[in-house]
Parts: structure tokens; C-alpha cells; sequence
């Protein structure tokens, strides 16, 4: 069941090979749901939901989709995921899919997926690229929620909408940094999470 | 009138890279000098150019609530819309293929400097993010959803020019190691985002 090879599948994209800081796929998102945590949260599970499943219904068909056409056919098994989790959302969490707008359509062009299923499903059996698919998952919801983290303490005082920082703070002139819910910190903030990536991995350093 | 205000609009304060953060895989990876920046801009602007319009009848005859009454009047209850997300983006993997053909058959030239970039366009998020950006917005007309995609395509042509004229300016200058390459552009691209947000007061 857990072999070697995937056991490197799942936890690989996790810290070494993650989609984000180190193979620089789904920024888009990333940087867009990630001003408070609870859609950072739901946003991270929708995406491994739908990566885990094209995975395997792509290594399924990975024999007879005929190479000329994978792209399309690989937009259209996304899609149709992406919409089921767009309606799953709307009767489950209407808040949430209101917060998150066009974000949950664009998972289908979200790069971690086309990366991911070129890469991975279209050479290997189904449970592989299960795990594969959950792994890649997992490293990009690990790197919202961090973003999501900071950004909302600091930019709103909050944590999943509890009060954190103490009432006495504030009446002693602490402020909350109101820039931080802004987008651009989002791209500062990952950057800075690259920057201590990087020199803890020295190997992922650029010349 | 409406129509320029909403181009400006378009381009400067509602960027599609500074403020909604689309299209941002290519827009890292494709900076790195200014001549192939500049041809995946405008390809990305041609590209927005031609499938909003297409989104919009779409959107407006077949998908949204309603949209079908031209058939009759049995057609008059249908709602298609949740079908959105797999249209558009099979008309915009069409499209690009079509584009494509079309540009190797009718412009070489063109072909040869965009060539390799327009595959690519069918997974940008700036095109598909475009069409729900404009079925969210309920424009008025055709006309003004076109006004909508040029705008949105010149500010991300004008967003990654940009980055691409800064990253080869910093190619020699001493950056810690470890911020090298990546690290740096999401820097720069979060401070370009800041200069850009002074837009944000205008009014118009």
C-alpha cells in the first residue's frame, strides 16, 4: 500500500517539492483567498478534493485518452469537478462561496491541477496518483493557511473570526496593520515564506 | 463615455494582476526579459479581446436564467447557468485553437513571435477569470463587455512589461541567496501592487 515511491508522492510535495514555493504552481489563488482563514481553509480542501479525484479518474483513462486531445479532455474532467464543488458549496456554505466568487471556478485553470495531472497522472496507476494528488494538495493548503494565518492576525486582530488580540492591547494604541488585508502584502508575505524556505533548503537556492 | 471610464477603470484600478491576482503563473515565469513579456501580453489581451464577446452571447442567450425565452415560451423557465465554468472555458480552449490556426495561416510573422504563447492561454487564468468577472458584473452590451477585456488585457500587458523591465534591471544587483529568482519577484510584484493601489482614490 505504502511503498517507497509512494510514500515520496504523498509527502514530498509537503515541505521538499511544494507546488507552491517550490514548483511555483496556483498562485493565483493563493494570494486571492488568503486575507481571512476560513476561506483559505475551504479553498485548501476543495482543491485537494478535486485534485485527488481528476488524479485518479485521469490515470484511469490515461491509456485511451489519445495525446492530441488530453488538454481539453483533462479541462473538461476538471470542470465538471469544479462544479460540483461550486454547488456542494452553495448549499452547504453560501458565506463562504460568496467570499471566495470567482475563485472556486478559476480552480479549474489553477496550474497545480494541469501541472499535476501532465506530470503525474498521465503515467501512473490510479492509487499513486491518489496519493499524489492529496499530497500536492495537502503542501497548498499548508501554504494558504500560513498566509491566512498571518494576514488575518495582523490585519484584522482575528483568528477564524474570534477576537485574539486582547481588548487592552488596542487601548494601549496597538493598531491592526489594515495594508496587511490589502493584495499586495499577500505577495509580500509569500515571498517572505520563500525567502525562510529557501535558507532552511539550501538546495533549492537559485544561482 | 461610460465605455472609457470603464477601460481606465480597467486598466489601472481594477488590474487584473494587482488586484485580483489572475493570470499570475505566467506572469512569474514568463518576466524574464521584456520582448517575450511584452509578446505574452499582447496575446493575452488579443485572447480576452476575442472570447469575451463570445462569453457574453453565450452567457446572455443559452446560460443565464431565462436566457432561452427565444425558443419559446416552454424555454422560458430553464436556468443553465451552474453549466457556466465548462462553456466558457471550452470556448476558450476552442477558441485558442482556432486563433491560433487562423494567425499561422493569415500571419506568419505574428505567428513566430507569439506562436508559443498561445497554447499556453487556454489555462491562464486571466481569460477564464475575465469571462466571470464579466458575467458577474452583468454588463449592459456586448460592446461594453469588449470595452471590459481590452482594458483588463492592456493592464496585465502593462503589469508584466513592467516587472519584466525591473527583473532585468536587478540581474546584476546583490540579492541574499536565499530570495534569489522567486523570492524577489513575489517582493517586487507586492511593491509594484502598493505604487499601483494609488489609483484606487481616483473616482470616475
Amino acid at each position: 500500500m505504502l511503498s517507497k515511491r509512494n510514500k515520496e508522492a504523498l509527502f514530498n510535495p509537503l515541505s521538499k517539492d511544494n507546488p507552491v514555493l517550490v514548483q511555483i504552481l496556483g498562485i493565483c489563488s493563493t494570494l486571492a483567498v488568503t486575507a481571512k482563514l476560513e476561506p483559505a481553509i475551504v479553498m485548501g480542501i476543495s482543491v485537494i478534493a478535486v485534485l485527488a479525484i481528476s488524479n485518479v479518474v485521469i490515470s484511469l483513462l490515461r491509456n485511451t485518452i489519445p495525446t492530441s486531445i488530453r488538454i481539453i479532455v483533462q479541462l473538461v474532467v476538471v470542470a465538471a469537478l469544479v462544479i460540483v464543488v461550486q454547488q456542494i458549496l452553495r448549499a452547504y456554505a453560501y458565506d463562504v462561496s460568496l467570499q471566495l466568487s470567482v475563485f472556486i471556478g478559476l480552480i479549474i485553470t489553477n496550474c497545480i491541477l494541469m501541472g499535476r495531472l501532465e506530470a503525474f497522472a498521465l503515467s501512473n496507476k490510479p492509487w499513486p496518483a491518489f496519493l499524489d494528488g492529496i499530497g500536492n494538495g495537502l503542501g497548498y493548503m499548508i501554504i494558504l493557511v500560513i498566509v491566512a494565518f498571518f494576514r488575518e492576525l495582523l490585519g484584522s486582530g482575528t483568528l477564524l473570526g474570534f477576537q485574539v488580540i486582547p481588548q487592552w492591547c488596542y487601548d494601549h494604541g496597538y493598531m491592526n496593520n489594515g495594508l496587511m488585508i490589502l493584495p499586495p502584502m499577500a505577495l509580500i508575505t509569500v515571498g517572505c515564506i520563500i525567502w525562510v524556505h529557501r535558507s532552511r533548503n539550501k538546495d533549492l537556492q537559485e544561482k | 463615455m461610460e465605455e472609457l471610464n470603464l477601460f481606465v477603470k480597467s486598466i489601472f484600478i481594477d488590474n487584473m494582476v494587482f488586484a485580483y491576482f489572475l493570470g499570475m503563473c505566467s506572469y512569474l515565469a514568463v518576466s524574464k526579459n521584456v520582448k517575450t513579456a511584452f509578446g505574452l501580453g499582447i496575446a493575452v489581451t488579443f485572447m480576452l479581446v476575442v472570447t469575451i464577446p463570445l462569453n457574453y452571447m453565450l452567457n446572455k442567450y443559452v446560460l443565464q436564467p431565462g436566457a432561452l425565452a427565444w425558443l419559446g415560451d416552454s424555454f422560458k423557465d430553464v436556468d443553465l447557468s451552474f453549466l457556466a465554468l465548462i462553456m466558457f472555458i471550452a470556448v476558450i480552449a476552442s477558441a485558442t485553437q482556432l486563433v491560433e490556426m487562423a494567425v499561422e495561416k493569415f500571419a506568419p510573422a505574428l505567428y513566430n513571435s507569439l506562436g508559443i504563447f498561445l497554447p499556453l492561454i487556454a489555462v491562464n487564468c486571466a481569460i477564464l477569470g475575465g469571462a466571470l468577472f464579466m458575467q458577474q458584473r452583468d454588463f449592459a452590451s456586448c460592446w461594453t463587455a469588449t470595452v471590459y477585456g481590452a482594458g483588463s488585457g492592456i493592464g496585465w500587458l502593462l503589469a508584466i512589461v513592467g516587472l519584466a523591465a525591473i527583473r532585468e534591471k536587478i540581474a546584476y544587483s546583490n540579492i541574499p541567496p536565499a530570495l534569489r529568482g522567486v523570492g524577489i519577484t513575489f517582493i517586487i510584484t507586492g511593491l509594484m501592487g502598493i505604487a499601483f493601489m494609488s489609483f484606487m482614490g481616483i473616482k470616475l
